[in-house]
């Protein structure tokens, strides 16, 4: 069971920003997050957009923000459960919460924070009603262990790099044969990856199909084959496989906290404006995720929210010690050994 | 459907028809001196539309249809690139964060495609 202070959901600007708000009033943290790595959107949407409305950053750029963040919070040592999704909690006796992720990792903490921002990046999923009857059982989003598909026949869709990339890696004498679908005939990945997936269909390494589309699978139990509509083509073709990788990138869903028995107005939680707590005593939102009168989801106003959020949680851990606003200007940032 | 009197609108204005997911009909008066998108005329008027990216054509919760003859351009790169992810695509796709609302916009009819994924 890993203890800490503030367990804090989401580990993208604003969350990396409470842990050194936290940090100053002597608040352990600890993030958990879905994706593998810390930034949130800002790492795996636009890492390389200029942002320009963070305060005495004339710009900076996504990735750039993210980095400084790190260090920022770096004195403070958070602790990380990353590629693990928060799916539940519950309440001790003494009020503390303990929240399990996805793979059963266990933290307890008197304060949690939810800065999930959009919610967890899911894969997208393409709309085939039967979709969900194969999931592992031959449709999988993430490839995570390429020797899964090794001999076995394998048709991926996608023009991005995790299409291109898979098709290579996989038509490399891994799988018994790839198939690459593509919607359109042009692709938005890297060049040289292109270059060499068309390279493989013509010598016959790969098949490569494009303006093409999977629109049904099928199969007993697992997948069989999988039914492609070809632009200009009546019929659709039909391809005997044992998997079908869709390739389509991450999206955002509110996931498992919708499911958490918060007040929520159209995807985001409602807190309270005095210290951006929820309907759940000791449970606060901040950035993206939360909504109150005149919210602007702005990764500025994310930054105040955390700092009022820390002062609420400190109360509730130590209820009998009063707090005086101290300046970094004055005492400088004093971290954890 | 809402209907407008066109006689009565504002200067830099013009009309917009967005049909929403259930076929309905919605009549907006859009400012073409906003530096306004089609993605954001929608959420101002509290239609279904997410605008999850901000308008970096990078989520496609903004894909709609073009159902009028208006000639709004081309694609632009990232637009492509993001289409290219996303479902329910058609020939008349757009995203409508890269659609930046200006005087040949007047008369222009859109329909908000279902949301895949």
């Amino acid at each position: 069971m890993i203890e800490t202070d503030i367990i804090i959901i989401g580990a993208g600007p604003c969350g990396l920003f409470t842990v050194f708000e936290a940090g100053l009033l002597k608040l352990r943290c600890h993030l958990i997050d879905a994706l593998p790595q810390a930034g949130g959107q800002l790492t795996e949407i636009y890492p390389k957009k200029p942002i320009y409305d963070i305060p005495g950053f004339p710009e900076v750029l996504a990735g750039e923000l993210v980095e400084n963040l790190m260090n920022q919070a770096a004195p403070f040592k958070p602790g990380f459960t990353l590629g693990e999704r928060a799916e539940s909690f519950e309440k001790t006796e003494d009020g503390k919460f303990i929240v399990t992720t996805s793979r059963g990792t266990k933290h307890i903490a008197p304060v949690v924070a939810i800065a999930g921002g959009l919610g967890c990046f899911e894969p997208r999923k393409p709309p085939i009603s039967n979709i969900g009857q194969f999931e592992d059982k031959g449709i999988e989003y993430i490839v995570r262990d390429p020797e899964f598909y090794r001999g076995k026949r394998v048709v991926i869709s996608g023009g991005g790099d995790s299409a291109l990339d898979w098709s290579i890696f996989l038509a490399e004498g891994v799988a018994e044969h790839v198939t690459l679908i593509h919607r359109s005939t042009s692709f938005r990945g890297h060049l040289d990856s292109v270059q060499k997936v068309m390279d493989m269909a013509a010598s016959g390494k790969m098949t490569l199909i494009t303006n093409g589309e999977v629109v049904g699978v099928d199969g007993n139990e697992h997948v069989s084959e999988v039914h492609v509509a070809i632009t200009g083509q009546e019929n659709h073709q039909v391809i005997a496989t044992d998997h079908w990788l869709p390739l389509f990138g991450l999206s955002p869903k509110l996931g498992p906290l919708a499911e958490w028995g918060l007040n929520i107005d159209k995807n985001s939680i409602e807190v309270n404006t005095f210290d951006y707590s929820t309907n759940v005593e000791g449970l606060y939102a901040i950035g993206d995720i939360n909504t109150y009168q005149g919210k602007l989801k702005l990764i500025l106003c994310g930054f105040h929210e955390a700092t009022l959020m820390v002062q609420s949680a400190f109360k509730r851990i130590y209820p009998n010690k009063n707090y005086v606003l101290k300046y970094t200007t004055v005492n400088g940032v004093n971290g954890f050994e | 459907m809402v209907l407008m009197d066109l006689n009565n609108m504002e200067e830099n204005t013009v009309l917009i028809t967005v049909v929403d997911r259930e076929g309905v009909g919605h009549a907006l008066e859009a400012p073409t001196d906003m530096g306004m998108n089609m993605m954001e005329l929608c959420k101002s008027y509290e239609l279904p539309v997410e605008g999850t990216c901000g308008g970096m054509a990078m989520c496609a919760s903004c894909h709609m249809y073009i159902i009028s003859d208006h000639d709004l351009g081309i694609r632009n790169d990232d637009e492509e690139a993001m289409l290219d992810q996303a479902f329910f695509v058609k020939e008349n796709s757009r995203l409508g964060c890269q659609l930046h609302i200006a005087p040949n916009f007047n008369g222009l009819k859109v329909q908000l495609a279902e949301v895949g994924g």
